[in-house]
């Protein structure tokens, strides 16, 4: 059983490999037939990658832009989980919340980047608070989810063996909601480096996205395509170093 | 003492303006002590009435008094939380006295799946979990909804020993709801059968425990209309 489980991990491990390896193959592929410097091949980015992380200038930037990923994402999921956690266990705050939260997943991350700019004017905070608000309304959906539907029979043997709040909250809620808070995480790994990339390239003078926009307006393809590629490897690294292993921990009594 | 006075418990049915009517003054006192068997039809509101002991169903109009602390409570279904194992399932209801937990393990012999996960169990181990969580926090107040159901005989005269043994040498005031009588007749001290909608006290019965004709109103009424 356990063999053969092993077997199909490893099976998707090469899938996921030999995929990978396609992909450059295509891309070389591609930039041989093509022959020209706006679309270099994965060996001139990679010279470019390794240039630019020798300099320095590569973890600078990246870890800028990683921070405001994380302090964004942060305040995204606080803000968002009490939010949705109240939408989840009351009908009124779910009524207040509704329109607000069907308004702000609808307007343009652009548009609220931009506002957020001008009345706060170019400066961090006005970043994290950009980008936040782009995420705050997913996390509110995901986890108004899983608070609506929090088991009312554990609750109820919480509260006839008098379990404190605080014992409820780690033993009773946050399991139960902890599928939805990796959901949230992923998603929002995923969704809010995109938009702290486009924050940084429209009002910062750091980060990933204020270098590609540089490069952007030099038509430097190479080192777009290197910055653009470490921030992915980066994220693939919290993938598969983090939430991958964590998923697996929280989950071993399933199993 | 505890006191339960029901002046009205009503269920709501969906599309009906009136709801069911359960208990309409409603009385029942249990001395410190008691082992109390509550039998009676499916749906009267015996597990209602155990939600109301508990604390857990507060939409009624009346009064429970003399709710003895700590409450041990075996629901009708086992309610372990699977992300825990079964020791850690006992001792998160008795903080402190860890010691006590396994030996409640012990007691229900489930000490050689004591780090499993409720996923693992069969239901009637769930159920034994559930009974040495109950019995773990050492209850004043201890409240079994169906106790023996899903076990099979042998299990159910193991658990039923430990009970009378936890009875005899700490007695808690015990509320029992059951559909066998049969089960639970050598633990009971006294058997209320409740019947109708609203529901009645049919039979108040005392006996002496180990089954024996010590009764308030003669075990002949019981006879005539006990169990289901």
């Amino acid at each position: 059983m356990s063999n053969s489980l092993a077997a199909s991990a490893n099976a998707q491990r090469w899938q996921s490999v030999a995929a990978l390896l396609g992909m450059l193959l295509i891309w070389q592929a591609a930039a041989w037939v093509v022959a020209s410097r706006l679309l270099p091949s994965p060996f001139e980015v990679t010279t470019v990658l390794l240039q630019e992380a020798l300099q320095g200038e590569l973890a600078f930037h990246l870890g800028v832009s990683l921070t405001r990923v994380i302090v964004s994402l942060s305040v995204a999921i606080v803000v968002g989980s009490a939010l949705g956690y109240a939408a989840g266990r009351s009908r009124d705050a779910d009524l207040w919340l509704k329109p607000w939260i069907v308004l702000l997943l609808n307007v343009p991350a652009l548009v609220t980047v931009i506002l957020i700019y001008v009345w706060l004017g170019l400066v961090e905070t006005a970043l994290v608070f950009a980008v936040a608000l782009n995420k705050i309304p997913n996390v509110v959906v995901t986890i108004r989810e899983g608070a609506s539907r929090l088991d009312k029979d554990l609750t109820e043997m919480a509260e006839v063996y008098r379990f404190s709040g605080t014992r409820s909250l780690r033993y009773i809620v946050l399991p139960q909601l902890a599928p939805f808070f990796l959901v949230t995480l992923r998603n929002g790994l995923a969704l809010t480096w995109k938009i702290v990339l486009l924050a940084e390239l429209l009002g910062r003078s750091n980060g990933i996205g204020f270098q590609l926009q540089i490069y952007f307006q030099n038509f430097d393809v190479s080192h777009i395509l290197a910055y653009a590629i470490s921030f992915g490897v980066v994220m693939l690294a919290i993938e598969y170093g983090l939430l991958g292993p964590l998923e697996r921990r929280l989950g071993v009594w399933r199993r | 003492m505890l006191t339960i006075r029901i002046e009205m418990k009503t269920f709501a049915i969906p599309g009906q303006r009136q709801g069911r009517t359960v208990f309409r003054d409603f009385a029942l006192d249990v001395p410190h002590g008691q082992v109390c068997v509550i039998a009676g039809p499916s749906g009267v509101g015996k597990s209602t009435l155990l939600s109301i002991v508990a604390g857990t169903d507060r939409e009624f109009r009346g009064v429970v008094d003399g709710r003895a602390l700590p409450v041990g409570m075996m629901f009708q279904t086992p309610r372990l939380l699977p992300w825990l194992t079964v020791l850690r399932n006992v001792e998160l209801v008795s903080p402190g006295r860890e010691q006590e937990a396994s030996r409640w393990v012990a007691a229900v012999g489930l000490e050689d799946h004591a780090n499993e996960y409720p996923q693992r169990l069969s239901g009637g181990m769930a159920r034994r979990v559930a009974l040495a969580r109950a019995l773990a926090v050492e209850p004043a107040l201890l409240l079994l909804d169906e106790p023996f159901a899903s076990l099979d005989e042998a299990t159910a005269n193991t658990m039923s020993l430990l009970l009378r043994e936890v009875f005899n040498t700490r007695p808690p005031i015990a509320l029992i709801v059951t559909h066998n009588l049969a089960q639970v007749s050598s633990l009971a001290d006294r058997f209320v059968v409740l019947e109708g909608s609203p529901a009645v006290i049919v039979r108040d019965v005392g006996i002496a425990r180990g089954g024996g004709p010590a009764s308030r109103r003669g075990p002949a009424s019981l006879q005539a209309g006990g169990a289901e």
